[in-house]
C-alpha cells in the first residue's frame, strides 16, 4: 500500500507539464476556437510523442497500456494546460476498437498521433470536422461515419460540436461501450481535475497581486474561505482519480468523474467571481479554464448519471 | 501507487473482525453523554483491553499492538463496520497519549498509559476558557510555583467528556510577564476530584452532559504532572491540536462505516428519489476521505511531516458528517425529530464538528494562509 505516484510517474507527469507550458496553449486554443487547426495538430503530434494515447492502447497495437494511473496523470495535464481537441474521444475510441480485428487496423496510427479521433454516443461528436476518424454508435453497433455535419456553437468556444453523418461501414456490431465509458470518464475526471487545479493556480496569483482600500484582495477573509472551499474540494477530488485508475471500477470512475467535473465547475464559479468583471471577458484568458469546466461537467455522462452509477453500482467500498 | 494491502495487514484485519464478530454488544450502550453509558463504555473500554484492542498503534509495551498508521486505518474500518461502540476515552487516546509519546517522560507514560488504555482512567480535554476559544493563546488560567508543584487557578470551559470524567490536561499561563500570549504557557494534567476544582456539567443542545465548566482555585499538581519543560506549553499543545484536526480524530472507517447505514437506511425508506443524490454523495464522499487518508499516510510513511493539509481534513470530515446525518433525519421523515435514536444522537454530535477542534473558519484561514499563501490580513 503505497498510495501516492512512484519517481517514474512524477517524472512522467512533470515532463508533460513542462512542454505544455513551453506551447503556448492560451494561443492554440485561440487557434482552435476559430477554426484554425495547424497550431493544434502540431501540439497533438508532441502530446502523441510523449506517448499519451499509447496508454490506452496495448502493446500489441504499438502503445504502453492499458496504463490508466498514467493516463489520469497525463489528462490532468492536458486539464491545466487548456490542451483543444478530442483528447477524451480518441481514449474513448481506442477502448472501443479493442477487438483484434479493427485494433490491428486503428490503434497504431491512434498511438502515434497520425490519427484524430471522435465519437458520438449522442448526438454530437467532439471536433467531427477536424478528426480523421469518426465513431458513431448506433443501435447496430460501432461505425464509421462519412463525415460530420455542420459545426454548432458550444458555450466553450474551442469545443467544435458536430452531428455524424449517417451510414458508413459497421466496424463492430456489439463493441464494448461500457468499457470505453470508463476510459473516456477517467480521461474527462482527470482534465476536469488539471483544469480546477489551473483555475485555482491563477486566481490565488490575481488575488494576491490585485489590491483595494489599500491591501490584496487576498487578504480579505471572504476570499480567503472561497478559495480555502476551492482547495478542498480540488484535494479531496484527486484521491478519487487516482483510486479509479487503480480499480478501473465503474462506480469508482463515475464517482470520481462526478466529484473532479463538480470540484472544478466550484472553483470556475469562485474564479470568476473573485476576478470580477476582467474574468468574465472573452479577451482575457481565464475564459478558456471557465468554460472549458462547464463543458466537461456535461460530457460523458452528467452528475446524475454518475450518481446513478455509484447507486446501481451494488457495491460498498 | 497501488492500494492493495500487504498479506500480513489483511492478516490484521481477519484477526480484528474475527475479534469484534465475538465482542461488539448485540444492543447499542446507552449515550456515552450520560452517567450510565458513560459507565458502560468504561466496561466496554476494558473488554477491549484486556484482548489488546483498545490502543492498537501504542507500542506493545502500553497495551498496543504496535501497529502502524496503515495498520490503524484498517482497525478503524473493522470497528465501525462492526457496529461497535464510540470511545469514551478518545480525548485521552487521541489527544494526550501522542503528547506524552511525544514529550512526557517515562515514569509519566508507565503511570498513565495503562489505565487510559483500560478505560480506568477517563481523560477530559481542557482547553478553551470562556475569553480564549479560537484564540486559545490568549487564555488566562494561572499556574503559580509552590513547593513540589503549581497551584492551579481560573475557570476552564467546554471540556469534553468533563462531566463524568476523571482527569484533565490543558494550558496554563505560568509566566504572565512574556512579552507575547504564546509564550510562558504550561501544559500540565490534573485531577477532576482534586481539592478546589468544581465541575459544573453543561447540558449540549439536546441536554445531555458532553461537557462541563471547570473552576479552579488554587489546585495543586505536583511537578511529575507537566508534560515537558514549563514555559514551553505552547509548542507541546500544537503538537497535540495537530492529531486532533488530523488523522486520528476521526478515522474514515467510521464514515465508510455510516454511509453504509445511510444507504440501508434509503433503500429500507423505498430509495426516495429525492433523496437520491445525497445519498450517492455521503457514499462518494467518505470512499474520498478514505482514499485522502491513505495518501496522506503515505505521504507520512515515506517521512513528510503533516501539516496544514491536517486543516483539509478536518474541513472536509465535519461537513461530511453532518450532511450525512442531516440525510438520515430527513429520510426518517416523522421519525427524524425523535431524539432517542442511533441517527439522532449522531447528529447532535455532528452539529458540533466545524466548531471544535479549531472552527471551520480559523482552518480555512490556515488552509489559505499557510498551503495557498495568501497574506494574513481583515478577519
Amino acid at each position: 500500500m503505497r498510495f501516492l505516484p512512484d519517481t517514474e510517474q512524477r517524472a512522467f507527469a512533470r515532463s508533460l507539464h513542462a512542454m505544455l507550458a513551453a506551447a503556448d496553449t492560451p494561443s492554440v486554443v485561440r487557434d482552435w476556437s476559430r477554426g484554425d487547426r495547424t497550431s493544434g495538430r502540431a501540439l497533438w503530434s508532441r502530446i502523441a510523442d510523449a506517448g499519451v494515447f499509447g496508454l490506452v492502447i496495448p502493446e500489441a497495437y504499438e502503445g504502453m497500456g492499458p496504463r490508466p494511473v498514467e493516463l489520469a496523470l497525463a489528462f490532468v495535464e492536458l486539464g491545466r494546460h487548456i490542451v483543444p481537441g478530442p483528447l477524451v474521444e480518441t481514449v474513448a475510441a481506442a477502448a472501443l476498437l479493442a477487438e483484434p480485428g479493427p485494433a490491428k487496423r486503428f490503434l497504431p496510427p491512434l498511438a502515434a498521433g497520425e490519427t484524430m479521433a471522435t465519437v458520438a454516443a449522442g448526438g454530437y461528436a467532439l471536433d467531427g470536422d477536424a478528426a480523421t476518424l469518426r465513431l458513431g454508435l448506433t443501435p447496430d453497433g460501432l461505425r464509421l461515419s462519412p463525415g460530420a455535419g455542420p459545426v454548432r456553437p458550444s458555450l466553450d468556444p474551442a469545443r467544435r460540436l458536430t452531428p455524424l453523418l449517417p451510414g458508413g461501414e459497421l466496424l463492430i456490431p456489439d463493441p464494448p461501450v461500457d468499457h470505453a465509458l470508463t476510459w473516456a470518464r477517467l480521461a474527462t475526471a482527470a482534465q476536469a481535475l488539471g483544469v480546477g487545479l489551473a483555475l485555482l493556480d491563477r486566481t490565488v496569483a490575481y488575488v494576491r497581486r490585485r489590491t483595494q482600500f489599500g491591501v490584496p484582495v487576498g487578504s480579505f477573509q471572504a476570499v480567503k474561505h472561497r478559495l480555502a472551499d476551492a482547495r478542498t474540494a480540488l484535494e479531496f477530488a484527486r484521491p478519487l482519480l487516482f483510486g479509479a485508475a487503480l480499480t478501473m471500477d465503474p462506480a469508482d470512475v463515475a464517482a470520481a468523474k462526478l466529484k473532479a467535473c463538480e470540484a472544478a465547475y466550484a472553483t470556475a464559479r469562485t474564479a470568476l467571481q473573485l476576478h470580477g468583471a476582467i474574468g468574465y471577458t472573452a479577451e482575457y484568458e481565464l475564459s478558456l479554464w471557465l468554460t472549458r469546466a462547464r463543458a466537461l461537467r456535461s460530457a460523458w455522462g452528467g452528475p446524475d448519471e454518475c450518481r446513478e452509477r455509484v447507486l446501481s453500482g451494488g457495491r460498498r467500498w | 501507487m497501488d492500494l492493495t494491502h500487504a498479506p500480513a495487514d489483511e492478516e490484521f484485519r481477519a484477526e480484528a473482525r474475527a475479534w469484534l464478530d465475538g465482542h461488539v454488544p448485540g444492543t447499542p450502550l446507552p449515550s456515552l453523554e450520560t452517567e450510565e453509558g458513560f459507565a458502560a463504555h468504561r466496561v466496554w473500554e476494558a473488554e477491549l483491553a484486556a484482548d489488546r484492542w483498545s490502543v492498537v498503534s501504542w507500542p506493545e509495551e502500553h497495551g498496543g499492538r504496535g501497529a502502524g498508521l496503515i495498520r490503524w486505518l484498517v482497525f478503524e474500518e473493522e470497528y465501525w463496520a462492526a457496529g461497535a461502540p464510540g470511545r469514551v476515552s478518545q480525548n485521552g487516546i487521541s489527544l494526550l497519549a501522542p503528547t506524552l509519546f511525544d514529550h512526557g517522560t517515562a515514569e509519566q507514560r508507565a503511570r498513565v498509559l495503562p489505565r487510559m488504555a483500560s478505560g480506568e482512567v477517563v481523560w477530559a480535554q481542557a482547553w478553551s476558557e470562556p475569553e480564549a476559544g479560537s484564540d486559545l493563546a490568549s487564555l488566562t488560567s494561572r499556574a503559580v510555583r509552590t513547593d513540589g508543584g503549581w497551584l492551579l487557578s481560573g475557570q476552564k470551559t467546554w471540556s469534553s467528556r468533563a462531566a463524568f470524567a476523571d482527569r484533565a490536561f490543558g494550558l496554563f499561563r505560568s509566566d504572565p510577564d512574556t512579552p507575547k500570549p504564546h509564550q510562558g504557557l504550561t501544559y500540565l494534567m490534573f485531577d477532576l476530584r482534586a481539592p478546589g476544582v468544581t465541575v459544573r456539567p453543561i447540558g449540549r443542545l439536546d441536554g445531555k452532559p458532553a461537557f462541563a465548566e471547570l473552576f479552579l482555585d488554587e489546585v495543586f499538581v505536583p511537578d511529575e504532572d507537566v508534560i515537558g519543560e514549563p514555559g514551553q506549553g505552547w509548542r507541546i499543545a500544537m503538537s497535540t491540536t495537530g492529531n486532533e484536526r488530523g488523522l486520528t480524530l476521526r478515522s474514515p472507517g467510521r464514515f465508510l462505516a455510516a454511509a453504509d447505514r445511510l444507504l440501508d437506511l434509503w433503500r429500507a425508506q423505498g430509495s426516495p428519489e429525492q433523496a437520491r443524490a445525497r445519498v450517492a454523495d455521503a457514499l462518494i464522499g467518505a470512499r474520498a476521505y478514505q482514499l485522502f487518508t491513505y495518501e496522506a499516510a503515505s505521504r507520512f510513511l515515506d517521512g513528510e511531516p503533516l501539516g496544514a493539509e491536517s486543516s483539509l481534513n478536518k474541513v472536509f470530515w465535519s461537513e461530511y458528517d453532518l450532511a450525512l446525518h442531516e440525510t438520515a433525519l430527513d429520510l426518517l421523515g416523522e421519525e427524524g425529530e425523535l431524539a432517542d435514536t442511533a441517527w439522532a444522537e449522531g447528529y447532535v454530535f455532528s452539529l458540533a464538528g466545524p466548531i471544535y477542534a479549531g472552527t471551520n473558519e480559523i482552518q480555512r484561514d490556515i488552509i489559505a494562509e499557510r498551503l495557498l499563501g495568501l497574506p494574513k490580513g481583515r478577519r
